[in-house]
């Protein structure tokens, strides 16, 4: 009944924007996008109060074993399913790679926020933005909202934007930042992962099967695996047991992988979206999907192409066992728009994963008889 | 008469709202976020006219909508300024993936990474547009100015960059391609075609760059093995600026004073140029082989194939032959270099009888008294005594078969 509800708003809130054409002075929600609520708040995905984020009944949290580096922000993330004709929840469809298949009428939900102090993350959580993966017959769609100042909406915003923002971090740190929110255009440059379509790219087996600790309507939490719970309440059509699904490292916690098993899976997340054979990083060569073996497409004794002043003076993407001459390392060093990768979505540097980068290379194998450093 | 009231104001509003789509954008408090919204929202086929005046531009501006045009009212007019460009808002000025993109009539100055680039689409046109770093030559400038990546149609006619840290206009690992009657300078590279197939340069004034022209086929790239280029009637004159790409950059190997360079590049004719007062060479013709970079590419061919050099005028240049590739030349016959410089590299596994086959020869003629030298680093690699030649008779006749004009259809306003 909840989604029902849910939807009835949603549909009375596109119509006012349809006819408004420009139905705020904003401008957002105009051209292709007059059909989306201008606010967060109508596509009823949480129930009480927005900024809790409490889901509404069909709205599934869930985490991912290592996430997009975002500038420190923590996302919460959530998904609803569209109903079928029988009125039960259309499944998405298990793949063992890649996203999964999600029916037309999904909604993915991440929500961008910083705790005031990362020592008690808990507390004094402001959420500034919330991205929607709209699925649509025709496909994906992106769509940026914005958290109000008072913290009771977002609202839509395609042109994106800068917000002002600033936290204790877990060292103790006051950290003053312009984060910035993508426009609608850019959530297509990460999300168009084959050059074509946009898709997710976050709700995969690998990165799903971790446990959750969701809560119990008596108040009490309960702490399951992500992918045998979606198996069990109908939102994922044939998952095998997650002991026999793939699981991916978190990226920081030593004993989930070997230092190339995690920093091949943050490459995976933080760059193969573009840096695939497909992706809109192909045209340099580097390939950074995990499960391949190419040294060259992994940037081993591979020239730039395009890099510009991002080489930073370096010869080679990356040169084994010397992450200082390697030109991946100082791309990932660097908030220059000229030199910094990604080059969207990171105006700091993640400096705990650059360690993890910096050992990579560090104990990287030596090049192999066809490798020349000329 | 509260809901009139009501009604009345929102209708206002509306009105003014949609008006204002078709209205030129001007200049104001949010600069990214009206040209952005504009970008955004725009249908499929949309002329957005700029006004005339200085936008200021704090994130890329993106573009994914088929067909649009952007427009200002002239490149000394409307001035889109990326100098307070923030961390994490996009690597360029302008990114269109969408196909049939136009953009004219406007300058787009001071990015801190690329300055318009287009990607992975069908139909690009830049036309009067100058990008610019206004410092001038800066090894933190920007990398290309104008950049099209894997697009098939190609025009870029009449603009001009100055100050790229790699190369003003570098088209790469496209199709049907025609560059011509722009000008470039103080760039390190004027003009790169990279890893392209059929590819008309002319009427270009290519002058103070480190290199003026660059036709290359670069290892490592999903787009491999660019030819049939046709260059011509270009002017490329003293292109002597000291080289400040930054290392590891393939730019960053031109020597200062490099006029036109082809390298790797297949079927490739030259005729109808002034190539003047280029330091250290003219022109010049190399295997990918002779620059000593490493690669790992079984699929590419680094041998330059099929090169017709003719009815071009020579004048000065090649007095201070510098870098390694000069150096060779230096130790082994001394003096400045000839106009025309080859390395003498060919697949040897594609000799005939010891020749190599007539589709795949260098041919030199009716260039005046332009002087010529083949280093025949060949035999160097192959480890024997270089035979080094300035004898233009074995080089004498035509390419059997020449490159064919490019046809871009009507998708670039039906150019040529």
């Amino acid at each position: 009944m909840a989604l029902r509800r849910a939807q009835h708003a949603a549909l009375a809130i596109a119509a006012l924007a349809l006819a408004g054409c420009a139905a705020d002075e904003g401008g957002s929600g105009q051209g292709p996008f007059a059909r989306y609520p201008a606010k967060l708040s109508a596509w009823g995905l949480f129930d009480g109060e927005l900024a809790h984020h409490i889901p509404a009944g069909g709205v599934e949290p869930y985490d991912l074993n290592t996430a997009l580096f975002s500038d420190y922000a923590l996302k919460f993330r959530f998904v609803r399913l569209p109903e079928g004709p029988d009125g039960d929840v259309e499944p998405a469809l298990y793949r063992e790679e890649g996203p999964f298949e999600f029916p037309v009428g999904t909604v993915i939900s991440k929500t961008f926020a910083y705790p005031a102090d990362f020592r008690v993350p808990q507390d004094g959580l402001r959420p500034l933005e919330t991205r929607l993966l709209v699925h649509e017959a025709d496909g994906w769609v992106g769509l940026p909202y914005i958290w109000n100042a008072e913290l009771t909406d977002a609202e839509l915003e395609i042109v994106g934007g800068p917000i002002e923002v600033s936290w204790i971090d877990a060292g103790g740190a006051r950290i003053e930042h312009t984060y910035r929110v993508p426009n609608a255009n850019q959530c297509k440059t990460c999300h168009r992962t084959d050059g074509e379509r946009v898709l997710p790219i976050g709700p995969q087996a690998a990165q799903l099967n971790r446990e959750y600790t969701y809560p119990d309507p008596d108040g009490t939490t309960l702490e399951e695996n992500q992918l045998e719970r979606w198996r069990r309440i109908g939102f994922l059509e044939g998952t095998p047991p997650a002991a026999e699904a793939p699981r991916a490292p978190v990226w920081n916690v030593a004993p989930s992988g070997s230092v190339d098993e995690r920093a091949r899976t943050w490459l995976d997340v933080n760059c193969a979206h573009c840096h695939n054979l497909t992706g809109s990083g192909r045209t340099s060569g580097l390939d950074l999907r995990k499960g391949h073996r190419d040294r060259t497409r992994l940037g081993i004794y591979k020239h730039p192409v395009a890099a510009g002043l991002g080489t930073g003076d370096r010869v080679y993407a990356v040169v084994p066992g010397k992450p200082e001459e390697s030109i991946l390392l100082y791309r990932l060093e660097s908030t220059h728009p000229g030199i910094a990768m990604p080059e969207i979505g990171r105006g700091l540097v993640d400096v705990e994963a650059v360690e993890l980068i910096r050992q990579w290379i560090l104990e990287m194998e030596p090049p192999g008889p066809r490798e020349r450093a000329g | 008469m509260k809901h009139n009231l009501l009604c009345t104001s929102v209708c206002l509003l509306t009105l003014s709202a949609c008006a204002q789509e078709d209205a030129t954008l001007r200049p104001g408090d949010n600069d990214h976020r009206t040209l952005q919204e504009a970008l955004l929202t725009a249908e499929p086929g949309a002329v957005i006219e700029l006004a005339a005046g200085h936008f200021e531009l704090d994130a890329t501006l993106s573009l994914d909508v088929e067909g649009v045009t952007l427009r200002g009212q002239g490149m000394d007019e409307t001035i889109l300024d990326f100098s307070s460009q923030a961390p994490g808002t996009g690597g360029e000025g302008i990114l269109a993936t969408a196909d049939d993109f136009t953009v004219e009539n406007l300058a787009v100055e001071n990015t801190r990474g690329d300055g318009i680039k287009v990607e992975g689409t069908t139909g690009a046109a830049f036309r009067s547009v100058r990008v610019e770093w206004t410092n001038g030559p800066d090894t933190n400038n920007g990398a290309y100015g104008l950049y099209p990546v894997q697009v098939t149609n190609v025009l870029i006619e009449n603009s001009q960059v100055r100050g790229a840290s790699d190369a003003g206009i570098y088209v790469g690992q496209s199709a049907n391609v025609v560059v011509r009657r722009n000008e470039v300078w103080e760039n390190v590279a004027g003009i790169e075609i990279e890893n392209t197939t059929g590819a008309d340069v002319y009427g270009n004034r290519a002058h103070g760059n480190t290199g003026g022209l660059l036709v290359f086929s670069l290892p490592e790239l999903p787009v491999k093995d660019g030819r049939d280029a046709r260059v011509y009637d270009n002017d490329i004159v003293e292109n002597n600026l000291p080289n400040f790409g930054k290392e590891g950059a393939i730019v960053s190997t031109i020597p200062a004073g490099s006029g036109i360079i082809v390298m790797a590049s297949d079927n490739v004719e030259l005729f109808g140029n002034r190539i003047h007062n280029n330091q250290n060479s003219n022109l010049a013709v190399i295997s990918y082989l002779s620059t000593g970079r490493a690669y790992n590419d079984p699929g590419y061919d680094p041998y330059t194939e099929g090169v017709y050099i003719h009815g071009n005028e020579f004048v000065g240049g090649g007095e201070s032959p510098n870098g390694d590739f000069a150096d060779a030349f230096v130790a082994l016959a001394g003096g400045a270099f000839p106009d025309i410089v080859w390395d003498g590299v060919s697949n040897p596994d594609k000799l005939v009888e010891g020749e190599v086959p007539a589709d795949l020869r260098l041919y030199i003629e009716n260039n005046g008294d332009a002087d010529f030298v083949n280093l025949d680093l060949g035999s160097v690699f192959a480890g024997g005594e270089p035979n080094v030649s300035t004898d233009l008779a074995a080089h004498q006749g035509a390419l059997p078969a020449v490159p064919q004009p490019v046809d871009l259809g009507a998708a670039t306003g039906g150019a040529p």
